[in-house]
């Protein structure tokens, strides 16, 4: 039984059936990677995940609870973080601003009303969110506006502020899609280590093979809307029909 | 002090340094002399402004923070009003029971139509406040007019119960006080040719306007006044930290319904009656301005907002053609016939095209407001003409200081 | 039934200003991405055109006529416009008396260049701002040019008549067989509807057959895209502005003998159209003239007295509780699409 279970999940747009029948087992501990062509419906599997997207049919459980109906604020609750596309952070506020917010969240839930609270008298979770900063070596960006950091950095910043929550399950989306090979080779580099140093499960949608094949433990294949395959990374390698499923869409391009 | 950083307490100490002069710093010229005009009108214009600092900080909190930007805010200003004129119809002259019903009631009013309006955002946002103020103005002219006394206003007759302060003697209307100390009682001292005038009204309304100021304070700085600016910056990465943004921001609406409950309050303490006019659309979008002017955001930015413009307002609407004449007879006449048809344009009458103006080229070439023109002239006299880098941030109050959150 | 119909042609003279108003105000939102809040002083503007025009065809001189004393006993004074003067007392008095209708002529180059001019000036530089910057300059631009009109014509009201021609009143109720005068509708309030209903038209058919139409429809959909293509879009668009500024000084023109003309009714109309244009859905053009006419018959239906009698000053609020409840059951007004404005 894995963390996260997903049975015969199936979402229809109007007339494109964007899901057919989709099931996926992550199990802990484990880097479960998520491949396909363009529009094999890796977004909206993703989507279905944390609750941006309902699902027409199937279920969703992690750790035994079901996602379905559940807005994303609360499943996040739940222990599933997500990293964006585009790194997704709070761009008006200081890095260690953008830190202690997760903190909060983690502590306190989805709303409290501290409004009479000091920030300096929060030393536990200021010393959290410094630790966790030191660990992805930012700590020295801590007064940076972070709208004004380099796509790296930002990304480096959501990990962070993903971590620091301490979710069961990390949910990456693309997590080096339009970087610099050089920021790509930081950003591996940063996963691998977060995958040996926490217990931490981590599914990771992603393009670059590179990326894939250097982090993952099992990987996925789909194709419209389908799971083709799931094997281990070097089984996927020599198989026939991913690399038709990758040629096909060569063709239509 | 009082859990303030170092910076923001000698922020507060200035603000009330400032206020408790105010009578003196406001009168710089002596009476009769040709600059008095530019004497600010005291007591009345004092207190308008300690007033609409209130609701204009108040509504920061809201727009400056979360980004959600109100068109409706003055119907909380109007129902604090009539609140506060019930309670000293009905109860006492005292303005503190007053008071605290204008907040509470407007602070209801906030929680229902903000829970409504919170359903969308962006204009769709902007447009439901604009609407369910302006059904507040009608209703308040139309059906509501047991209630708000309609067109003509609420206001005090002698035949009110006021319960608590017993019959009423006499035939002239009872004034407002606290604990006995009328509100429009004043203290005049005449020194160096001049006559400052100490109003209990206008010390009244500044302390509670430095109370409001020192409260907007704790605010900003406190983990909830991050999580609004949060909003503000991105709603998608707050749902998926687990944080659920929209009660956060009906308590910033609510926060800011109250503060605007509170100016109505205090308005009808200073003068107490009540009309729907307090409500109309035109009176949001003042309060809109005077935030965008001083700097949306900031802490200082409404307070200063709220100033010039109330000051201006007074100013400006006081210099007619004679006083005009009086300052340029010096130029020749065809010269002078031109500046003061020019000057003449602008002041009196012409206030509001001043207003017009000012703030078209204030949200053109200054978008943080006075407060980043003030930061820009000292950055440059600091620094020379020195080029700023582009990290260099112009505006302590979109970073506040996160290095001293940690000792 | 009578009281019905009533109302309905009572509401369509309001609903086409408010259609005519709105669908400016998407045009310019749907094109250049602006929240234009002094649309309603160009609707000012134009009825101040009419005020203008018909000012000009009345300039007079005064002939002292020796035969005619006036009460006081001293030689009457004679005012003679100088257009009858010039063209003779009768084909000059129909101009003066044709003053409205001729000035649909006289102010579409007026509310161009006037659109133009604020495109180029003001507008052009607030594209790339937040929404919040775009209504905050353009409320101040209001301000000013309310302002000004009431400098050059003052704070009170300027009645403007309809033509003669124009003056009575239709007996709707006899000609579908009622009572006589129970259905009566001013002529002008007629001529006001098919106006309006012509003018939509035009800009509709304008924008669905014509090239240019199509580009700006295409770029209203996705002005990158099109952008890409090489296509000056820019250029169009400041051409949009103008036919916007067009459309609602028109509107104005026109208007001006329904509610003569003072300095605040743009400000007046302006609150109430953005409400339309919000429950019509942003950016699309359909739903700003459904919900114009929608929101002007139910305020129409909302003033009679067997309604009012039931829920008092239900007029008074119709259009924002209408508004309110559109926006709630659909968030995205009545025919919006996904994603506009709501950042």
């Amino acid at each position: 039984m894995g963390i996260l279970e997903v049975k015969g999940v199936g979402k229809r747009f109007g007339g494109l059936q964007a899901l057919g029948d989709v099931n996926l087992s992550v199990q802990e501990n484990t880097v479960h990677a998520i491949i396909g062509p363009n529009g094999a419906g890796k977004s909206t599997l993703l989507n279905c995940l944390v609750g941006k997207l309902i699902p027409d049919t199937g279920s969703v459980m992690f750790n035994g609870n079901s996602v379905l109906g559940r807005k994303p604020h609360e499943i996040n609750q739940m222990g599933i973080s997500r990293v964006f596309q585009t790194p997704e952070i709070f761009g008006d506020l200081t890095v260690m601003e953008n830190m202690m917010i997760p903190c909060f969240a983690k502590r306190d839930g989805s709303f409290r009303l501290h409004a009479v609270e000091k920030m300096e008298n929060e030393r536990d979770l200021i010393a959290k969110a410094e630790a966790m900063l030191d660990d992805v070596g930012m700590l020295e960006k801590r007064d940076m506006i972070a709208s004004s950091m380099s796509r790296g950095d930002k990304r480096r910043l959501e990990i962070a502020m993903c971590l620091v929550q301490e979710p069961k399950l990390l949910l990456l989306d693309e997590p080096t899609a339009g970087m610099a090979r050089a920021d790509t080779n930081n950003t591996i580099a940063l996963l691998k280590e977060i995958k040996e140093k926490r217990d931490i499960t981590i599914a990771i949608i992603e393009h670059d093979m590179h990326v894939v094949f250097s982090l993952a433990d099992r990987i996925t294949v789909l194709a419209q809307g389908t799971p083709l395959v799931e094997d281990t990374p070097d089984n996927i390698k020599g198989n026939p029909k991913v690399k038709e499923a990758y040629l096909g869409e060569t063709q239509q391009v | 002090m009082l859990g303030l950083n170092k910076k923001d307490t000698t922020f507060l100490l200035i603000v009330i340094a400032l206020t408790i002069a105010t009578p003196i710093i406001l009168q710089p010229f002596a009476e009769g002399s040709e600059l008095a005009q530019f004497n600010g009108g005291y007591p009345d214009l004092m207190q308008k402004i300690a007033i609409f600092g209130i609701f204009a900080v108040g509504f920061n909190i809201l727009f400056g923070l979360t980004g959600y930007l109100s068109f409706g805010h003055a119907a909380f200003l109007g129902i604090g009003s009539y609140a506060a004129v019930w309670m000293m119809k009905l109860l006492t002259m005292n303005v503190i029971p007053a008071i605290l019903l204008a907040m509470i009631v407007s602070g209801l009013f906030a929680a229902a139509i903000g829970y409504v309006s919170l359903r969308r955002s962006g204009i769709y946002f902007s447009i439901l406040t604009l609407a369910f103020a302006q059904m507040s103005y009608k209703m308040a002219y139309s059906v509501l007019t047991p209630l708000t006394n309609g067109e003509t206003g609420l206001q005090l007759s002698l035949d009110d119960p006021r319960i608590l302060d017993g019959a009423m003697e006499g035939t002239s209307l009872p004034v407002t006080n606290i604990f006995g100390i009328a509100m429009n009682s004043s203290y005049k001292l005449e020194a160096l040719g001049r006559v400052f005038t100490f109003n209990v009204g206008f010390y009244f309304c500044a302390l509670i306007a430095i109370i409001a100021f020192y409260v907007a304070i704790r605010l900003f700085r406190s983990p909830f006044g991050m999580m609004l600016r949060a909003v503000k910056s991105n709603q998608q990465r707050m749902t998926y930290t687990g944080l659920d943004p929209k009660p956060y921001t009906l308590a910033a609406f609510v926060i800011s319904g109250m503060y605007a409950g509170l100016a109505g309050g205090l308005l009808a303490a200073m003068d107490p009656l009540a009309g729907a006019d307090r409500m109309l659309w035109t009176a949001s979008g003042e309060v809109v301005i005077m935030t965008i002017l001083g700097g949306a955001g900031t802490l200082m930015g409404p307070v200063l907002g709220a100033g010039v413009i109330k000051y201006l307002e007074n100013i400006f609407s006081k210099i007619n053609e004679t006083v005009l004449h009086g300052w340029f007879h010096w130029l020749p006449d065809g010269i002078e016939d031109v500046v003061i048809w020019v000057f003449a344009r602008f002041t009196g009458e012409g206030w509001h095209l001043t207003l017009g103006v000012t703030f078209m080229l204030v949200v053109t070439f200054l978008p943080g407001g006075l407060v980043e023109g003030l930061k820009r002239i000292s950055t440059r006299i600091k620094h020379g003409s020195q080029k700023r880098d582009k990290y260099d941030d112009p505006d302590p109050e979109h970073r506040p200081e996160a290095s001293k959150h940690v000792a | 039934m009578e009281t019905i119909l009533l109302q309905l042609l009572n509401g369509l003279d309001k609903g086409s200003a408010y259609a005519l108003i709105a669908l400016g105000l998407t045009l310019i939102f749907g094109t250049l991405g602006v929240v234009n809040f002094a649309h309603g002083a160009i609707f000012m503007i134009g009825a101040f055109c009419a005020v203008t025009l018909s000012r000009i065809l009345n300039w007079s001189f005064e002939t002292i006529d020796p035969e005619k004393l006036d009460f006081l006993g001293n030689p009457a004074k004679i005012k003679t416009p100088y257009v009858e003067a010039w063209f003779g007392p009768e084909f000059g008095g129909a101009l003066i008396d044709w003053a409205v209708p001729l000035a649909i002529l006289f102010s579409i180059p007026i509310m161009i260049a006037v659109g133009f001019a604020m495109e180029r000036g003001l507008i052009k530089h607030f594209y790339k701002r937040p929404h919040a910057d775009q209504i905050l300059v353009t409320f101040g631009l209001a301000i000013v040019l309310q302002e000004v009109i009431k400098y050059f014509y003052g704070a009170n009201p300027i009645s403007t008549p309809a033509p003669d021609a124009f003056k009575g009143s239709f007996d709707f109720g006899a000609m579908l067989g009622f009572d006589p005068n129970m259905i009566i509708y001013p002529y002008w309030r007629l001529i006001y509807f098919g106006f309006a209903a012509v003018v939509i038209g035009a800009v509709f058919s304008f924008l669905q057959f014509t090239t240019f139409g199509m580009v700006v429809r295409a770029g209203m959909a996705d002005r990158e895209t099109v952008g890409l293509l090489g296509i000056n879009i820019d250029r169009r668009f400041t051409f949009m502005f103008g036919l916007a500024a067009a459309v609602a000084g028109l509107a104005g023109v026109m208007y001006a003998p329904i509610l003569s003309p003072n300095y605040h009714m743009g400000m007046d109309f302006l609150v109430l159209c953005f409400v339309v244009v919000v429950v019509g859905g942003m950016g699309s053009l359909p739903g700003a003239v459904a919900a114009g006419f929608l929101l002007g018959i139910l305020e129409s239906f909302a003033s009679m007295n067997a309604i009012k009698s039931i829920l008092p000053g239900i007029d008074q609020i119709i259009i924002y509780l209408v508004a309110i409840v559109i926006l709630l059951t659909r968030p995205r007004g009545l025919m919006g699409k996904k994603g506009v404005m709501e950042e």
